[in-house]
Order: structure tokens, then sequence, then C-alpha cells
């Protein structure tokens, strides 16, 4: 029978390749490393260079549509009328890993000074990021990186250590530092929300918080039907959970729309990032006392600004340069070419009708 | 209907009217590099779309193909951090991906159920699988050496090496399906089952290979897939059925089986893709992005029908 021999001989095939060995993982990682594109390993920084009038800019978030990310990029698309370039926001609409690679491709032929982009997959976007660069184009990310050797800049919405640390603080102090957690993310390879949970893990090693067990990584993919359903999975598997960690605008108001409707009101602790419109109605119900955030508006801001700068050759991406972001004031580049927002700001009762977005 | 009114020339048409608005309209639309991109882009829905295309004129469908790429890619993903090396981890993913397509097959011929009900199960359930294997991790840093077969061109051309390959596996499709025997078996098994059987077509064993075909081209998509982008995800290629087929359809393959042409997929495949490379270039917003290549869908499934009906009325035949 066909489908038997051709079977009989993949398997032949696949036994005599394994045999003789191969490309493996520790042949591949064991290579050095190729050396960072030259561009910007050659060019000089010049920081008196005025910042360039008429620049392109394009913001590619993760999805359209998506509350957050219209806000980071509405800014930064006002922030360029400031110095006299014109941004627009375009993208998929989902957030799969390749949606946004034939974005990248477009954005290249037509011809952009700079791309701004939230990665949806840090590794997925490289290689078209890689093209755009080599065509003199500026890449920035912002919200969540990109593999370091694909971008010039990254700005960073908070120090990652800091958001992480933060957020355990702010859990602990609700619960009085006793209890089982649970944390409810974005995606599985989402890069800011990893990083985050790393730096919480380290923080709950703390004798501080010897009280205090992490039970579960729950992820919602940033779909609100689903990081609903994954909420009340956890309080169903978990009874004794105390709190619960969202570090995703979309996680956290899911979360909290659940819990407001459901026997665990009152019982349970959710904290994590929100933006204050989709959060106020639960603060003012008492699901949710407190959560964080940094000015989104900022973000994009800065990550404007920053674009703005590495094509006037203020900036070329390399630690310790300095250049000046408009009414934020000036900041410096850190180690991986990253540029560090400012620290997380914590929403409660109080403070929260100060806010718009 | 005359050569010049059949469907697939129309899109053949179609293809060469938007290919030369877009040249003249859409600034870098009609550079190399673009075109490069965008057929590239195109390369794991154009292979399937071959196997497809072979089932679709045996009235069978596999919707289950993107769900088979998903658990290539998972696969591709697991095996190679576990250590394995990629020389073994592509026969062994494709072989997977042919006992897929086997199980399909049987379930279809063997116990007889149709496969659209088959293979919806069956996406669901190789989906699934893919995030048992992988769960929501992504793997990724694959050897430089074959990511750059999957994105790189033929030295001296500007085709990517997954369309080099397409365009060989096309002629020999096109060849099978339209100057030999077994291409002939297809549409009759298509238009009339029964009668195909009874002029001896071995129809059970034909769908059965059609669909181990199926598997396995779609496992060899998952592998470029996952090389192409760099990253083995479970969740790689969801919704690839649907432009599968939408390409097909547009192609003007009767989804009733026994009627359509390997060209007119091809066409059919290129349109999509290069309408949706055009309104992207365009600045045209996702949505109507969709909309569009939605309503083109649907004429192209109305037309031929609507073609049907008028012609036989205006000569006044019954």
């Amino acid at each position: 029978m066909t489908p038997m021999r051709l079977t009989a001989a993949a398997t032949l095939l696949a036994l005599a390749v394994a045999a003789c060995g191969g490309t493996t993982k520790s042949s591949v990682t064991s290579a050095p490393a190729p050396a960072p594109a030259a561009s910007s390993a050659a060019a000089k920084a010049d920081p008196n260079a005025p910042l360039k009038e008429g620049l392109k800019l394009a913001f590619l978030p993760k999805q359209i549509n998506n509350p957050y990310e219209t806000i980071v990029d509405n800014a930064g698309i006002e922030a360029a009328k400031e110095f006299k370039g014109e941004a627009k926001e375009v993208g998929p609409s989902d957030a799969s890993a390749s949606s946004q690679i034939s974005y990248i491709n477009t954005l290249t032929q037509q011809g952009h000074d700079a791309i701004l982009i939230a990665a949806n997959d840090a590794n997925a976007v490289c290689g078209p990021l890689q093209q755009a660069r080599a065509k003199g184009i500026k890449i920035v990310s912002y919200d969540s990186d990109a593999a370091p050797e694909c971008r010039d800049l990254f700005i960073n919405q908070a120090s990652s250590e800091e958001v992480g640390r933060s957020q355990v603080r702010l859990l602990a102090d609700l619960i009085g530092r006793k209890g089982e957690i649970a944390i409810l993310s974005a995606t599985a390879n989402a890069t800011n929300q990893n990083t985050w949970i790393t730096y919480m893990k380290d923080e709950l090693t703390k004798p501080d918080y010897k009280d205090m067990k992490l039970v579960k990584v729950a992820y919602g993919d940033d779909d609100d039907q689903k990081s609903f359903t994954e909420t009340q999975g956890l309080l169903q598997a978990y009874p004794n959970l105390k709190g619960i960690i969202s570090p995703t605008t979309v996680g956290v108001s899911a979360a909290a729309r659940y819990i407001s409707g459901s026997k665990y009101k009152g019982r349970i602790t959710l904290t994590g990032l929100g933006t204050p419109n989709q959060m106020r109605q639960f603060v003012k119900d008492g699901t949710v006392e407190k959560f964080a955030l940094w000015n989104p508006k900022d973000l994009g801001y800065l990550a404007s600004y920053a674009a703005a700068a590495l094509v006037s050759g203020q900036i070329t991406g390399a630690q310790g340069e300095t250049f000046k972001a408009g009414k934020l004031g000036e900041r410096t580049i850190g180690a991986n070419g990253e540029v560090i927002l400012g620290p997380p700001f914590t929403f409660d009762a109080a403070n929260i009708d100060q806010f718009d977005f | 209907m005359t050569r010049v009114l059949r469907w697939d020339v129309l899109v053949g048409a179609l293809l060469v009217a938007v290919f030369a608005t877009g040249s003249l309209t859409v600034p870098g639309f009609a550079t190399t590099g673009n075109l490069s991109f965008a057929l590239g882009d195109l390369g794991e829905i154009a292979l399937i779309a071959l196997a497809m295309t072979l089932l679709v004129v045996a009235a069978e469908v596999d919707l289950s193909v993107a769900s088979v790429l998903g658990l290539s890619s998972a696969l591709v993903g697991a095996l190679w951090d576990g250590g394995l090396a990629i020389e073994t981890i592509i026969p062994l993913v494709v072989l997977v991906g042919a006992v897929c397509g086997l199980v399909n097959g049987l379930l279809v011929t063997r116990l007889g159920l149709p496969s659209l009900a088959v293979t919806i199960g069956t996406l669901a359930l190789y989906r699934g699988l893919a995030y048992v294997v992988l769960g929501d991790q992504a793997v990724a840093q694959f050897p430089p050496a074959y990511t750059a077969l999957a994105v790189g061109d033929v030295p001296g051309t500007p085709v990517p090496y997954p369309v080099a390959l397409f365009v060989l596996l096309a002629a020999v499709t096109g060849v099978v399906l339209h100057a030999t025997g077994f291409g002939r078996a297809l549409y009759a098994i298509g238009a009339q089952e029964q009668a195909a059987f009874f002029a001896g077509i071995r129809v059970k064993r034909i769908k059965l290979l059609l669909f181990v075909l199926s598997g396995t081209v779609a496992a060899f998509a998952g592998v470029v897939f996952t090389l192409r982008y760099g990253s083995a995800r479970a969740d790689n290629g969801l919704g690839v059925e649907l432009a599968v087929i939408a390409a097909v359809l547009l192609g003007g393959v009767d989804f009733d089986g026994g009627k359509g042409t390997l060209g007119g997929v091809i066409a059919g495949v290129l349109l999509i893709g290069l309408l949706r490379n055009l309104l992207m270039l365009g600045d045209v917003s996702t949505e109507i992005q969709s909309i569009v290549t939605g309503l083109l869908l649907i004429v192209s499934v109305l037309t031929p029908r609507l073609v049907s009906v008028v012609r036989p009325a205006l000569k006044g035949t019954p």
C-alpha cells in the first residue's frame, strides 16, 4: 500500500539521518553570536544635532483596537506634531506572532524614517526588522521588546525589576503577607510579562514573604474572554487563594469583572496593571483596592521623541547617550539600549478620578 | 462555458488587473523586495493549497491542515529544545503529518464519515495536541543555515526558496492533475463517485492517499513556517485553513467536486496575497481588508452558479 511504503521510507530516512548526527541546539548555541549591525556601531552621535522636521514615524502595536495601545500610539502621534513630524498607527487585528511581519515589510517599502513596534514575539519579528534596518530605518521597540539585536532602542515603561517587585509588595500589603497567590498573565511568551514574573518570583523568595505561596501562573492571552474564564478556573482550582496579580490591562479588568459578579468578591484580593478607565467601576464597587500602571501617554510621547532623536543623529542607541524628550526632560540610554520611562504609579479610590485614560 | 468566460481565466485576468493597478498607483508595490516578500509570505498557504486542490476536486476537504501545521511547529520546537538534530526533526515531523492525514483518511474512507465533519474534529484535536506538546511556550534560535533556507532567495534571483519549491511542486501537481489517468480519476470521483467506482477506479484508496498527502504537505508547511518566523509555537498558523480554502474556491474549484483547474487555484492564491499586500501598502485598515477578501470570495462562488443559471435561460434551453 502506497501510504505505508511512504511511511516506511520516511522512517528509514529519519533513522539514517539521526544516526549520522546533525545540527542540534547545543551545536548552534555554542557558536559565536553574530556581530551587532554595523550601521549603529559605525555611526557617531551628535547630541547637539537639531531634531529633523518632516520625519515619518509609524507605530506598529501588538494589535489594533487594544485600548491601551491606542492611548500609547495616539500620544506618540501627537508628540510627533511637536517636532513637525508625521506619525501613524497601523497593525494587525490579532496579536499572533506572525501577524506583524507583513506590516513591517509594508512600512519598510513605504520608506518610513522609523518604525516603533510593540513586539508580539521577540524573535518572529527579528528578520523583517533587520531588513528594515538594512534600508536605514530606525527601530524603536516599546511596551514589549524585540530581540535586542533587531532594534536600536527599547523604551521600557518602567524598570522591569521595579514593576515585578512592586506588584508583589502591593499585593503583600493588601493581604497581610500571608496566603496562596496566583498570577494571571498575558500570552506565555509576552516578553514584558515574563520578565516581570521572573522578578515577582524572586521578590517572593525574600523572608518577608515566607508565608505567601505562588500556586499558579495562568495565561489569559490578552483576550478578554479567555482571561475571564482563566480567573474562574483559578478560583475554582485553588479554594484557598488569597490574591491574584494580573500584570496586563486586559487580564486585570477581565478578572475584576468576573470577581465583582461572583461569590468571591471581598474574599479575594486582586491587583495588577490596569488603566483607570477600565478599572474605575471595580475600584468604586470595592472589588479592587489598588492597582498600578505607568502613564501610557508618556510612554508613547517618549518613544516618539526617542525615534526622532535616533533619526536626527542625536543618539545612536549606545549606553550613556542622552537626549531631550520634550516636556519629559532628559533621558539617558541604559544597558542593552533601554530607556526607562519612570517608576510605576499606584491608583486607588482617592486618586483614580484625576485620571482619564 | 466558453474558455474566455471560464472563472479561472477571469481570476487570472483579475490578478493581472490588480497587479497593473498596484504597479501604477501604489509606490513600493512593484519593487523586487516587496514582491519577493509578498510571495514568500504566501509560501505555506500556496503549498497546502496544492494538496487541497486535489482533495476538493475529489469532493473532499481537509479543514485540519492549519492544526497539522501548528502541531508540526510545536513538535519542531519541542524536539529542537530537547536537543535533537534538525535533520532528524524535519523528517520525523513530516512523518507525524502523514499519520495525521492517515487518521483523517481512514475515518473518511473506512467509516464513511463526511470529511467536513471528520476534519472539523481533527482540527480541534491536532491543535489540542500541539498545545500538549509545547504548551504556551515559544521556542526560538533555530540554526541560521536552515532559517536562511526558509527566508532566503535562490542565489541570483529574487525568488525565496519556499516559492521555488512551490513552483516545482505546482508543476508536478499540474501534470498529475491535468495530464494523467490519476488526475482524471480525481475528477471522475468528484463528479460521480459511484460511476467512478464502477469504472474501476479505486475510490477509497485514492482518497486515503490524498488525505495522507494533505497531512504531509501541511506538516512540511509547518516546518517552513517555523523556520521562516524563527519561532515555534502551538498557535502558529491559526486560521490558515480558511485562507487556503478561500484561495481554492476563488480559483474556481467547485466545492461539490469534479471541476476546477490548478492554474485557477494558483491565480487565486496570488490574487488574495497581492490584494492584501496592496491594501496594506495603501494604508487600508485591517477590517476593510477582510471585508474585501470576503466579498471577493462570495462573488467567486456566486458568479459561476449565476452564469450556469442565466446562460441556458438566455439560450432558451430548459
